[in-house]
């Protein structure tokens, strides 16, 4: 079936098996390797993108529910390290990372959660991340820099 | 001003960020084909048949291949140490020994149609009994490898003293099972290859060691280490589990020299819950013995080790538990068994922290029982039995000699740090008040060992004519900051900034010689090989300055600030980095190589201090504080110490918490997903209290340990008593790990003589 998604602002035309899980049209179809695929039972996030202002797991989404919408992958928040965005900064700024595999998802995880809760607690940071696993960082930075982001534009879509 | 031991922020970040790391999945090799393997779903039995006709037939496939096509032969255990008989198809012949084995690799031009084609693969079985415990494994009635006579896989029994205990008042026996996890780094395992037309094979692995997987390829395909060039892009993560080379890494390769295609291989996390080796596995038996004012006198461990179906570093792991047996404690007489035997499990490989958890949670579990037994705080009986600073270097009864260490130093800053003695009133109170919600304090000090088996590492440093440099490591980093930490180190010594210095590692080609990532072994050999590579190059470049400035190489020194040599009190006329690297071109370049073979190991300590709410009607257990005190020797970044002890603490919390491995009684794991397995959030736990402590060791130029693991081994013990103290004052003894609520409600309700259900 053709199905057309507005990826990073780039309307994205083209024909896929009907069964095609969002996360392999971005993958595979458009090559943005950057949302990584960790499970597949939906619980770890770390395919997680931004579709129409909501975050959702690309692995549990198919690319033909996609179509017409507007996707916002890690590809499209800051692109270079002058241009980050807030929340990718502040992951900078707090060692929120380490081997890098969950943090797409992550950074996109917590984009939609600030934007949603700008005033956020720790508590409600770690309730809201708890679909998005890391196994490198024990999540205390990851608490921090979101935390920190909040407070500065860390849910800017 | 030093850059060493400042929090430097990570150079290879901003890419993570912002477009993402380059995993192996991430890189599409041209005309590539896709691998599915078809694995075994019973965890014991004959093959009959395979049927693969119709897997043939099915669209986009281009090979179906079984055991009676790959001419690698079964291959013996790695390890000279275990029975040797116990051997390895790559893809199962006869017989299937665990559920997940490979028995069948179909091939497709797309990923999905190797699956739905792997769906249609037919195998007939013939079950056998399967052997899912170690005690059972160990009667021997059935076996795994009929040719081998026994389950057993290594024994390293010493003996018994019958009179071990003799002069004791008070002795403590219990059993505790280590069980089994899962170490889940967030990419699971992915590998592609590609010949070229002379024969030469480039693999790209998701590996902690590039070096090994070449020499795992080169010997399973009887190919020279030349022939073979591996890459290792980035890596989400490892923690143990990717040292070896699994057979499913070198069929990929062999399918690619048998098709003339590249193949690529991707696993599902469902099958990287059975196919990645797990960790610990570990039935032991505690004795602990002492007099009634709190010394312990003598203790024996006696373990089997369940090896899982093939006996891989699991089943060895034993060795390492016995190397650190008695821990930070000073104990006249020890006594160490093990066994390790063969299930019809996944096989067993190292994580994070691989058989030194084992024996940290067995001495400060049971310590916490000795004290009980006694009625004595838990950590005075520590403080008696510590063994003091001024005893190191401190050889301890099974031979190991603790470099250096202050012990009681880390306990009394985490129990300051913790306000223990408010702790302990605020639990009198919680009890005295009958609260439903008691509070637990659980201490655990530890002693654990780091690049354990000394092997050599490879570290080159080379200034280029443009006067950047380049730093080559033998340290395959997956999430450590080796980029950084290597750029800061050689900053350090050159004066350039880390900006303009590159790291590379994980491709064998540009990499001669290297060891890999584990053991937190990286900075005490890796990093001490590039530093002495970078004292080397300043060495070679003062050399050249003094040739140039017709000066004597002492009198001519490097002005780090300006990035250039000069004599001594004449700074106008020197010589850049850049020119003499210039100059250096015709002369092999300004550059180094080291390969660095520590001395010995070394021994990072430390105290965690847990304290946990366990409501004492649901079971429900919650961790409010932990405070965690490691010294690892001289810090070099902190900010990247510290990640590492968050991250290790995590996953000590989740295997006293959350995390296990299950199976059935007829083999069949129960926890063969991320939904089914307790894989720990960010929900479960709380914002760390780490408290610093540096003391440096004498073994490496750095003064550096290990940190990698010791955030696990501390802390499973810290909560695993936290949860057992809150409870203790109403009758319980001990919650078996992990103390699920289902657990601790029923260990509260047999105490108290409630009806148990």
């Amino acid at each position: 079936m053709k199905v057309s998604i507005e990826v990073n602002g780039k309307k994205e035309e083209h024909d896929v098996e009907d069964r095609t899980l969002l996360v392999f049209f971005l993958r595979e179809t458009l090559g943005l390797t950057g949302t990584n695929i960790g499970c597949d039972t939906t619980n770890c996030g770390a395919c997680t993108v931004i579709m129409n202002g909501e975050s959702v797991k690309s692995c549990t989404v198919l690319a033909a529910q996609a179509d017409g919408q507007k996707v916002l992958t890690i590809e499209g928040l800051g692109t270079s390290q002058d241009d980050m965005h807030p929340m990718q900064e502040a992951f900078r700024q707090n060692h929120a990372l380490q081997c890098g595999y969950c943090t797409p998802g992550m950074v996109m995880a917590a984009v939609s959660l600030v934007h949603d809760n700008p005033n956020i607690t720790e508590a409600e940071v770690r309730e809201g991340l708890e679909g998005n696993l890391c196994r490198c960082t024990g999540y205390h930075n990851i608490v921090k820099a979101v935390l920190a982001a909040a407070g500065s534009g860390g849910g800017d879509l | 001003m030093s850059i060493l031991g400042n929090r430097v922020l990570r150079k290879e970040d901003p890419k993570f960020l912002t477009v993402g790391g380059t995993y192996v999945d991430d890189i599409g090799l041209a005309g590539a084909l896709h691998v599915a393997y078809v694995r075994s779903t019973f965890a014991h039995a004959r093959i009959l048949s395979i049927d693969t006709e119709e897997a043939r037939k099915a669209p986009g496939v281009v090979a179906v291949y079984t055991a009676a096509d790959v001419d690698l032969g079964p291959r013996p255990p790695e390890m000279p140490m275990f029975n040797q008989a116990m051997t390895r198809s790559l893809l199962a012949d006869d017989t299937v020994r665990f559920v997940g084995e490979c028995v069948a690799a179909v091939v497709a031009d797309t990923r999905a149609r190797a699956v739905d084609a792997a769906e249609l693969v037919q195998i007939d079985y013939d079950p056998l009994p399967a052997v899912v415990d170690v005690e059972t494994a160990l009667r021997d009635e059935t076996l795994l490898f009929p040719a081998a006579g026994t389950n057993l896989a290594m024994d390293m029994t010493f003996g018994t003293d019958e009179h071990f205990m003799d002069g004791c008042e008070v002795v403590v026996r219990h059993q505790f099972l280590n069980h089994r996890v899962a170490p889940c780094p967030l990419e699971v395992r992915a590998a592609s290859a590609e010949w070229s037309p002379e024969g030469r094979l480039t693999q790209y692995s998701s590996t902690q060691a590039p070096h090994g997987v070449k020499s795992g390829l080169a010997g399973a395909l009887a190919l020279d280490e030349a022939q073979v060039r591996v890459l290792s892009p980035d890596v989400g993560g490892g923690f143990g589990a990717k040292m070896g080379t699994y057979p499913e890494e070198l069929l990929v390769a062999w399918m690619a020299r048998r098709l003339g295609r590249p193949v690529r291989w991707v696993e599902t996390r469902s099958e990287s819950m059975v196919g990645l080796g797990h960790g610990r596995g570990q039935l032991q038996e505690v004795e602990i013995g002492g007099s009634r004012d709190g010394r312990i006198l003598a203790y024996r461990l006696n373990v089997i080790q369940d090896g899982g179906a093939y006996p891989a570093i699991g089943a060895v792991l034993p060795f390492m538990t016995r190397t650190m047996l008695s821990g930070v404690y000073d104990i006249p007489k020890v006594e160490f068994n093990s066994r390790s035997v063969v299930t019809n499990t996944t096989p067993t490989v190292a994580y994070r922290g691989a058989g030194r958890p084992e024996a940290t949670a067995a001495i400060e579990r049971v310590l916490d029982m000795f004290a009980a037994e006694i009625g004595m705080d838990p950590a005075e009986v520590r403080r008696r039995n510590l063994i003091q600073k001024d005893a190191f270097p401190f050889t301890t009864p099974t031979g190991t000699v603790y470099d250096i260490g202050d012990y009681v130093r880390a306990l009394d800053l985490a129990l300051e740090a913790a306000d223990y003695p408010a702790l302990r009133a605020a639990q009198k109170q919680r009890r005295e008040s009958g609260a439903t919600k008691q509070l637990g304090i659980g201490l655990s000090v530890y002693v654990e060992i780091t690049n354990g088996m000394p092997s050599s590492e490879f570290g080159a440093v080379e200034v280029r004519p443009d006067g950047t440099v380049v730093v080559r490591t033998g340290t395959s980093p997956h999430g450590q900051g080796h980029v950084t930490a290597w750029a800061m180190l050689v900053s350090e010594q050159l004066g350039i900034p880390i900006e303009s210095i590159e790291v590379v590692h994980g491709d064998t080609d540009v990499v001669p010689r290297g060891v890999g990532t584990f053991g937190s072994r990286s900075l005490q050999a890796g990093g001490v090989a590039v530093n002495q590579a970078a004292t080397a190059v300043v060495e070679r470049a003062r050399q050249l300055a003094a040739d140039l400035l017709e000066a004597n190489p002492d009198d001519v020194i490097l002005d780090k600030v300006g990035q250039r040599f000069h004599v001594q009190g004449t700074p106008a006329a020197g010589r850049s980095w850049k020119e003499l690297a210039a100059e250096a071109e015709s002369q092999g370049g300004l550059t180094a190589e080291v390969d660095f073979t520590a001395p010995g190991p070394t021994f990072p300590f430390g105290a965690h201090l847990v304290v946990a709410e366990v409501d004492t009607e649901t079971g429900l257990v919650e961790i409010k504080r932990i405070v965690a005190v490691d010294d690892a020797g001289k810090i070099l970044n902190p900010m990247l110490a510290e990640g590492q002890v968050h991250g290790g603490l995590a996953q000590g919390v989740a295997q006293a918490l959350l995390e296990e491995v299950r199976y059935d009684e007829d083999g069949n794991p129960v926890t063969a997903n991320l939904a089914d397995y307790a894989f720990v959030t960010a929900a479960e736990l709380p914002s760390f209290e780490r408290i610093a402590m540096e003391t440096p060791t004498p073994v490496n130029e750095l003064g550096a340990k290990g940190i990698g693991e010791s955030g696990t081994i501390g802390s499973t013990p810290a909560v695993h008593n936290a949860v057992c103290d809150a409870l203790v004052h109403l009758g319980v003894r001990h919650v078996p790990m992990p103390t699920s609520p289902q657990r601790v409600w029923r260990a509260i309700n047999e105490a108290t003589g409630k009806a148990s259900a």
